[in-house]
């Protein structure tokens, strides 16, 4: 089994001035994540070591990290692909450190929040039915539906690096993710946030939130093709509800739906 | 206090803009392209400045353009005519990006993912091939002809 060395950004608030690196070396076998290990040491090695991850199957998006100088999921990243014998973990970059590998990510949260990610239908009243959607509609956004808020798209993009307040790949590929559902009239409510300097525009396709992306978001086609329609114009149908069922009778025996709880 | 100096820190800063990992080109390209924009800003002032001497008179306008007829500000010149040349081209490029070419569309994603960057890739390296070449061309006109 390979001996691997692992380098470990260390750092307590409440101890530390400083951050700074620890090592760890053990053996680690085919098949082990960046996650797995760091369950090792924590069992084994320093208790003290705190990181976040939850789902240890890349669909939570808590366990981001810095590792050998690129924005990864530590369970979606196995050890022995990465080819190194010396495995360099860190924080991600432009979120305030909480503490060792745990960042804050509340401006990703907030940013999120900002772009209304919510279907916003046409009129007030609740649907009565449901909306049909085609196929070919739903390829239009389903690629960007797959977003976790793991964070890693703002720590890998140069823009972000140098404005706090730039919106930021992952919010404005919600905001397109939104904009081209056919059920969500929204468009002009998100317009107002988006069509401006520190959204949309502030984005000059450096490419690396796409690359980094370890769900296949691509928020840079996003919000390429978010600019393309903020020039030209977007042009979308509008759902429409499911016809109401005529002429079906029940089979006997099967219970009525219960009444709407929400009104 | 303690969590604003924190937060200043891990900010990665101009310094992120140059080196933030191994990501790739095109996010190279988008510093170079800041940086040679600054370049040519800071030529076209001091160029307005230079020129603009001449309102003084002759004898001072001849002695500016002495000043600067020496080696270094020609190659400080050629540099701005390289930046120039690059700033064009790539944002020629970036021009036809942003208005959603050569990036495809979006589609189900399987393993392994493609990215829109990937798929406007020949055209970064279009764009670098004509850079080259205008760059030779402008070196020879610069300096030997
Ligand atoms: S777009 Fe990708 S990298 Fe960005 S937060 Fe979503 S899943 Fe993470
Ligand atoms: S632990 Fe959930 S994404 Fe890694």
């Amino acid at each position: 089994m390979p001996l691997l060395t692992f380098k470990i950004q260390r750092f307590d608030p409440e101890k530390d001035k400083e951050p700074y690196m620890q090592e760890f070396t053990f053996e680690v076998e085919k098949g082990l994540t960046i996650l797995d290990c760091l369950n090792y040491i924590k069992e084994n090695l320093d208790a003290t070591l705190s990181y976040r991850a939850s789902c240890r199957m890349g669909i939570c998006g808590s366990c981001a990290m810095l590792i050998n100088d690129y924005p990864r999921l530590a369970c979606e990243t196995q050890v022995l692909v990465l080819g190194k014998t010396l495995i360099e973990i860190k924080p991600l970059p432009n979120y305030p450190l909480v503490k060792d590998l745990i960042v804050d990510l509340t401006p990703l949260f907030a940013k999120h929040r900002a772009v209304k990610p919510y279907v916003i239908h046409p009129d007030e009243r609740q649907p009565e039915k449901e909306f049909i959607q085609t196929n070919q509609e739903q390829t239009k956004y389903l690629q960007f539906a797959y977003c976790l808020k793991c964070g890693i798209c703002l720590a890998a993009c140069p823009t972000v690096a140098t404005a706090d307040n730039f919106l930021g790949p992952q919010a404005l590929a919600q905001a397109y993710r939104y904009n081209s559902d056919t059920r969500d009239n929204g468009l002009k409510d998100r317009e107002k946030i988006i069509d401006s300097s520190y959204g949309l525009w502030r984005c000059h396709m450096a490419g690396a939130c796409a690359e980094a992306c370890p769900k296949g978001v691509d928020p840079a086609l996003a919000i390429q093709l978010m600019k393309k329609e903020t020039i030209l114009g977007k042009k979308k149908n509008i759902a429409p509800l499911a016809l109401p069922l005529v002429g079906v009778e029940p089979r006997p025996g099967i219970p009525k739906a219960p009444e709407r709880t929400v009104k | 206090m303690r969590e604003t100096l924190i937060k200043q820190r891990y900010r990665l800063g101009t310094k992120g803009w140059f080196y933030a990992g191994r990501y790739g080109i095109e996010r190279y390209l988008y510093i170079f392209h800041r940086i040679s924009g600054l370049g040519i800003i800071l030529y076209l002032s001091l160029h307005i400045i230079l020129t603009s001497t001449r309102i003084f008179g002759q004898g001072i306008w001849v002695a500016s353009m002495e000043m600067v007829d020496k080696p270094i500000f020609k190659f400080g010149e050629y540099l701005v005519v390289a930046a120039f040349i690059y700033h064009a081209l790539n944002g020629l490029r970036l021009f036809f990006i942003e208005l959603s070419f050569f990036i495809g569309k979006p589609s189900r994603q399987d393993y392994p993912y493609t990215t829109s960057v990937k798929r406007q890739r020949p055209f970064v390296y279009l764009t670098m091939i004509a850079l080259l070449c205008l760059l030779v061309i402008m070196s020879v006109d610069f300096y030997f002809i």
